[in-house]
C-alpha cells in the first residue's frame, strides 16, 4: 500500500477507503502528516490497518494514530470499535502486554533546588523499583492472594497500604475493571504473575524523572498539579508475564473459535470471537483480570518511587518531595464504552493497541477536577527527548472513539538501532546532557535510543492540530531507569 | 545457521528453514535462543517432556516455542537440543511429542513476550520447509 491509495481529508487526516481491499468492512482514518506517513510507508502499518478493518461487527472506522508502526496483526497506534454484543473481541488487537500504560506523578519540588541529587535519586529508584529480564517484584503473593489482585486491581494495593484514595481516583477505571474473572486466567499465567507485582520488566518499559519544562494550558496544568520547573515521575509498564500468558492462551484458543463461528480473517493473529459468545466472555473476564494486575503493578511501582523520593529528600528539603498522582492511563486495552456514531449512541468494545483513551471535557468517568478540562493523556517520549501531557477533547470523542496517540512510535528496528548505536556511547551522551541513566543492559539501552523513534513533538503537533488532544505541558527527562 | 533475522520495526522476525518439520521446529527454537542472547550452564543438564495437539503445524509451532518462552521466564531454563515427533491423528488434529534437553540459563539478554501467529505459514520448498515467525518483544 502507498500514499496514492489514500484519500487526503486534511493536512492531518487521511482515509483508506473500503474499496482498496475487498474484505474491508469499514474505512480506516489515519491521523498523520504526510511526513509522518512517509516514515512508515515502508513498514506494514497501513496494510495491518486495512487488515484490522476486516474484523466482524466494526462500526465507524478503524483509527490509526500518528505514532503508528508495524505490529504483529493489528498496527501499533490502532483503535477499532466493534458493536456490542454482535461484534467481536480480538485479543491480538489489544496485545500481549494487556493494560500496558503510564502513570504520572507530580512533586512540588523544584528541579533547580535538588539538581545535584539526581544521581542519588536515580540510584534509589533503580534499587527500589526492580527491573530487567524476568525480574521478581516488590511483593510475592500466593496464588489465592493473586486472585484478589486480579479481581480488585489497585484497590488491592489500597487495602494493603500501597496506595492512597487519591491514587485510585486518578487512575483510569479507578484502578479496577469491573467484570474481571480470575477463574478464566490459566494457572500458568498466575504462576508467571505471582512474583512479578511491583516490577518494571525490560524492553521499552521505564521509570523516568522529568522536569516540567513548559506549560501550554495553565488551567489544565493547575488542575493536574503541574508547575513549571518542578519534578515529575513517569512509570511505564504493564501486566508482565501474566498478561503475556493470558493473550497467548486466548490467541491459541481463538484459532478454533474463528472456525466454529465461520469468521474469515487475513491474518491469524487477528483471531476473534463474538463478544457475547462463551469464548468472548471468557477472554473479556481474563483480559480484565490481567488489566487489574497491571493497575496493581504500576501502583506498587509508584509506592516504590515514593520510597525513593522520601529517602532522597525527606529531611533534606522542607517540603514538596511527596509524589501526588496526576493520572494513570492505559494504552493496550479493550473496553466496553458508549459512543455516538452516525447520530446514535452505540455500545461498543473499543480495542486500543498503542493508543490512549482521551476522553473529553464533561465525561462522567473522569474525576471531578478533570471534568472541565478533559482527561489527562500521558505521552512518553524516547529517553532523551521530551514527553508530553495532553488533555482529551470533544473532537476526540467524535472522531477517534475518545482516543489519542501513546508515544513517539518506533521507526527503526531493534537490530538496526544496535548496529548504529553503542549503548555505552548513548549512556555517556545522555549523561553529558544531564540525564542520569540506570540500565541493566547497555544493548537494551541502544535498542531504545531516541533515534529509533519518531520525533514525539511531531506526533503531538499532529494530534493537537487534528483536534483530538490539547497540549497541556511538556516534560524534559533528568533520570531514566530501564530494565 | 539455518535461520536469519528479518527487519521488523518494533519486534523480531525470524526466517527459519530445514529439511523436515522436526528440524524446522528445532532450528526455530535455536534461532529464538540466538535472538534473545540465551546461554546455558554447562551442567547439570535437564530434560523436559512436552506434548501438544492443534489444528495444524503452525499451531504446534506456536505452542512449542511458547513453552520455551515460559521455561525461560519462569524456571530460568533454556534448551538447545530437541527430540521431536510430529503426526496427524485426523482432520484438523495434529500432534507433537517433544523432549527438551537443556540447562539453567547463564544469561538471557532479552525477554520474549510472546510467539505470534502473524503471517505464520509453514511452506514446503524444494529443500524442505520454511517459516517466518514474529515474536513480540
Amino acid at each position: 500500500m502507498n500514499i496514492d491509495n489514500l484519500i487526503k481529508i486534511s493536512d492531518y487526516e487521511w482515509e483508506i477507503p473500503t474499496h482498496v481491499r475487498h474484505n474491508m468492512r469499514v474505512p480506516v482514518r489515519i491521523f498523520a502528516t504526510r511526513d509522518l506517513l512517509e516514515q512508515v510507508i515502508e513498514d506494514k502499518s497501513l496494510e495491518q490497518a486495512a487488515n484490522a478493518a476486516t474484523l466482524p461487527g466494526l462500526v465507524g472506522h478503524v483509527v490509526v494514530m500518528p505514532d503508528m508502526h508495524q505490529g504483529y496483526g493489528f498496527p501499533i497506534g490502532g483503535v477499532a470499535a466493534t458493536e456490542y454484543p454482535r461484534g467481536v473481541v480480538s485479543p491480538g488487537a489489544i496485545g500481549y502486554d494487556i493494560n500496558c500504560g503510564v502513570r504520572l506523578l507530580a512533586s512540588r519540588l523544584a528541579h533547580e533546588s535538588v539538581k545535584d541529587d539526581m544521581d542519588r535519586l536515580a540510584t534509589l529508584l533503580n534499587n527500589y523499583c526492580p527491573s530487567g529480564v524476568g525480574t521478581e517484584g516488590v511483593v510475592s503473593v500466593t496464588v489465592h492472594e493473586l486472585d484478589a489482585v486480579l479481581r480488585d486491581g489497585a484497590q488491592w494495593a489500597l487495602k494493603h497500604g500501597y496506595a492512597t484514595e487519591n491514587d485510585l481516583r486518578r487512575t483510569e477505571e479507578g484502578g479496577r475493571l469491573e467484570g474481571a474473572k480470575p477463574e478464566k486466567v490459566s494457572q500458568r499465567a498466575k504462576q508467571r504473575g505471582r512474583e512479578q507485582i511491583g516490577s518494571l520488566g525490560a524492553g521499552n518499559h521505564f521509570i523516568e524523572v522529568d522536569v516540567i519544562d513548559e506549560i501550554f494550558d495553565e488551567e489544565a496544568a493547575s488542575a493536574m498539579g503541574l508547575v513549571r520547573g518542578n519534578l515529575a515521575v513517569q512509570i511505564h509498564c504493564g501486566s508482565r508475564g501474566l498478561g503475556h500468558q493470558v493473550c497467548t492462551d486466548y490467541v491459541q484458543d481463538f484459532q478454533g473459535a474463528v472456525r466454529r463461528y465461520g469468521i474469515e480473517l487475513p491474518d491469524r493473529e487477528l483471531v476473534c470471537a463474538p463478544l457475547d459468545s462463551p469464548e468472548g466472555q471468557a477472554y473479556l473476564g481474563a483480559m480484565r483480570a490481567a488489566a487489574n494486575f497491571a493497575f496493581a503493578n504500576r501502583q506498587l511501582l509508584a509506592f516504590s518511587a515514593r520510597r525513593a523520593f522520601e529517602e532522597a529528600f525527606a529531611g533534606k528539603v522542607k517540603r514538596g518531595w511527596e509524589l501526588t498522582p496526576v493520572y494513570d492511563i492505559t494504552h493496550n486495552m479493550g473496553k466496553i464504552e458508549t459512543h455516538e456514531i452516525d447520530g446514535r449512541l452505540v455500545k461498543v468494545c473499543v480495542h486500543r493497541k498503542g493508543a490512549t483513551r482521551a476522553f473529553g471535557p464533561g465525561t462522567p468517568e473522569l474525576p471531578e477536577e478533570y471534568r472541565a478540562i478533559g482527561q489527562p493523556v500521558i505521552i512518553p517520549g524516547s529517553m532523551g527527548t521530551a514527553s508530553w501531557v495532553l488533555a482529551g477533547t470533544a473532537e476526540s470523542m467524535k472522531r477517534s472513539f475518545g482516543s489519542s496517540c501513546h508515544g513517539a512510535g518506533r521507526v527503526m528496528s531493534r537490530a538496526k538501532a544496535k548496529r548504529e548505536v553503542r549503548g555505552e556511547d548513548l549512556r555517556n551522551e545522555l549523561q553529558r546532557r544531564g540525564i542520569q541513566i540506570r540500565t541493566g543492559s547497555l544493548a537494551g539501552l541502544a535498542e531504545e535510543a531516541p533515534q529509533a523513534y519518531k520525533d514525539v513533538d511531531d506526533v503531538v503537533e499532529t494530534v493537537s492540530a487534528a483536534g483530538i488532544a490539547r497540549k497541556v505541558a511538556r516534560l524534559r527527562p533528568v533520570a531514566v531507569i530501564k530494565g | 545457521m539455518p535461520f536469519e533475522e528479518l527487519p521488523h520495526t518494533a519486534d523480531w522476525a525470524l526466517r527459519v528453514w530445514a529439511a523436515n518439520l522436526p528440524a524446522l521446529f528445532s532450528e526455530a527454537a535455536r534461532g529464538m535462543n540466538t535472538l534473545s542472547g540465551a546461554a546455558l550452564d554447562a551442567a547439570p543438564r535437564l530434560e523436559r517432556d512436552f506434548v501438544a495437539s492443534g489444528a495444524d503445524a503452525e499451531s504446534l509451532l506456536v505452542a512449542f516455542l511458547s513453552e520455551l518462552v515460559y521455561y525461560a521466564e519462569q524456571e530460568h531454563t533454556g534448551f538447545d537440543s530437541f527430540g521431536i515427533e510430529l503426526g496427524v491423528a485426523g482432520k484438523d488434529t495434529h500432534w507433537l511429542r517433544a523432549v527438551f534437553h537443556g540447562a539453567r540459563l547463564s544469561q538471557l539478554h532479552k525477554a520474549i513476550k510472546a510467539v505470534t501467529y502473524h503471517r505464520l505459514d509453514i511452506v514446503q520448498t524444494a529443500h524442505g520447509y520454511e517459516v517466518t515467525i514474529v515474536f513480540d518483544v
